[in-house]
């Protein structure tokens, strides 16, 4: 599964969500809640670019 | 005293004072500000950020008065933004572009964004350590404290922690040190973390945690804006710990604009009915009050009545200046009521109800709209609107 990286440095891994706010290890980017912004910064999905 | 500083053996602050800047990024700086920079001198001489634009000669100077600024040997840039790193430019050019750049993974992208430079780029990240000569330097990241490149430097042998914007103030006097300034400069610290970190507090929570579980033994906090704490930075660890914590006090805002004095009269009945409850309360015009002195009123407000006429079917524009600042700044735990007079349509009451419900506030009710000109018994509804307000903080303070 890919992981998606924000502007601010913050690095979505699928493996292990983000259990902070609600989601589960093994959540695909993908399947994310539209309402999912990044933990660290605040910026919504659309900003975020895919890690190569 | 003027710079440089001596703050430890070979330590010293070489940054400047801007005493006149009274604007700063839109936050009113009322007794200036200053940019910290840090010389280590020793074995090898390093820099420890640098000052904004414009102040670059001043910097020079001060640290003429040590040594030579050509035998710097490394720079470190614990933050980006331009008033620390506006110098470097200059500071490589003068030492030599090969010379090391320590900073964060973000700090590499980030200057480089800024400068157009590939200068000798060093990253360091958290926990990371390194040896410049006899000095030794460790590096803490501290992401979102607050832009992406920002961090830490410790000192382990001299327990001095270099800690950026945080813990900072705007504030430029003749006063270097916690131990000669005293309370004076806490209102000063209170309003750089309401307006410039309190978005951020749940990291400044984490990060405060990190730091206890490390055993930093900290002697020292040198901040790039204001004071150092020397004698007591227990002190403003304590401080941000409390302000993350963002706990309501007993205390209550009442911010407003007025065209024809109608929201006026409604927001002076709204204050009465606060204190009728005995709790403590403020009323704010946004004309009257600058938006960065608003916001250091909202850090502790338990309880915020917003009132705006409504102008061109939207809230009233110096309204709005003021609730995008509060809203991007992401207060938590409020209670909140609107208000205002409209003549017509009436959009205001229902625009801010919105605002409060995006930044997560309990509203007490749907707030109170007043055709034109209130009359007693639209005051009577304004009082009972402030009582209501005082009498749900209480309720809630009280669980």
């Amino acid at each position: 599964m890919d992981k998606w990286e924000c502007p601010c440095g913050y690095v979505y891994d699928p493996e292990e969500g983000d259990l902070d706010n609600g989601i589960e290890p093994g959540t695909a980017w993908e399947d994310l809640p539209e309402s999912w912004v990044c933990p660290l910064c605040g910026a919504e999905q659309e900003y975020f670019e895919k890690v190569d | 005293m003027f710079r440089p500083v001596t703050i430890a053996e070979g330590i010293y602050s070489v940054g400047c004072r801007d005493w006149d800047i009274r604007d700063f990024h839109g936050y009113s700086t009322d007794e200036g500000t200053t940019y910290n920079a840090f010389l280590v001198q020793g074995e090898k001489n390093i820099l420890i950020d640098t000052v904004k634009s414009g102040f670059g000669e001043e910097m020079m100077d001060n640290i003429s008065r040590i040594m030579d600024p050509k035998k710097i040997d490394a720079v470190i840039s614990n933050h980006t933004e331009m008033d620390h790193s506006g110098t470097i430019p200059l500071v490589m050019h003068k030492i030599g572009e090969d010379k090391p750049l320590y900073c964060s993974k973000m700090g590499a992208k980030n200057l480089k964004s800024h400068y157009k430079k590939d200068y000798n780029y060093q990253v360091v990240g958290s926990g990371e350590t390194v040896t410049l000569g006899n000095r030794t330097f460790s590096f803490l990241e501290t992401r979102m404290l607050h832009w992406p490149d920002s961090m830490f430097t410790y000192m382990p042998d001299e327990k001095i922690l270099f800690s950026s914007d945080a813990f900072g103030q705007h504030y430029a006097g003749d006063k270097f040190f916690d131990d000669e300034i005293g309370e004076e400069i806490m209102p000063h610290a209170r309003k750089y973390y309401a307006n410039i970190l309190l978005h951020f507090s749940p990291r400044v929570q984490a990060l405060l945690a990190d730091v206890a579980k490390m055993n930093l033994d900290i002697r020292m906090i040198c901040p790039d804006h204001g004071i150092i704490w020397r004698k007591d930075p227990a002190k403003i660890i304590s401080a941000y710990d409390q302000w993350s914590r963002q706990e309501p006090a007993k205390k209550a805002l009442v911010i407003f604009d007025s065209m024809w004095e109608s929201t006026a009269k409604m927001a002076r009945t709204i204050t009465s009915g606060i204190e009728s409850e005995d709790v403590h309360v403020r009323l704010m015009n946004t004309r009257k009050w600058h938006r960065s002195d608003i916001m250091t009123e909202v850090l502790d407000a338990g309880a915020l009545a917003v009132g705006s006429p409504t102008l061109n079917n939207g809230i009233f524009p110096v309204v709005a200046d003021v609730m995008t600042y509060i809203k991007g700044l992401r207060p938590q735990n409020k209670i909140a009521a609107a208000f205002g007079s409209y003549g017509w349509s009436g959009e205001a009451v229902k625009i801010l109800n919105k605002e409060f419900e995006e930044m997560k506030w309990d509203m007490v009710d749907d707030g109170v709209k007043v055709l034109y000109v209130p009359d007693a018994s639209d005051l009577a509804r304004c009082f009972d609107l402030g009582v209501t307000l005082a009498k749900t903080l209480k309720e809630k303070l009280s669980e």
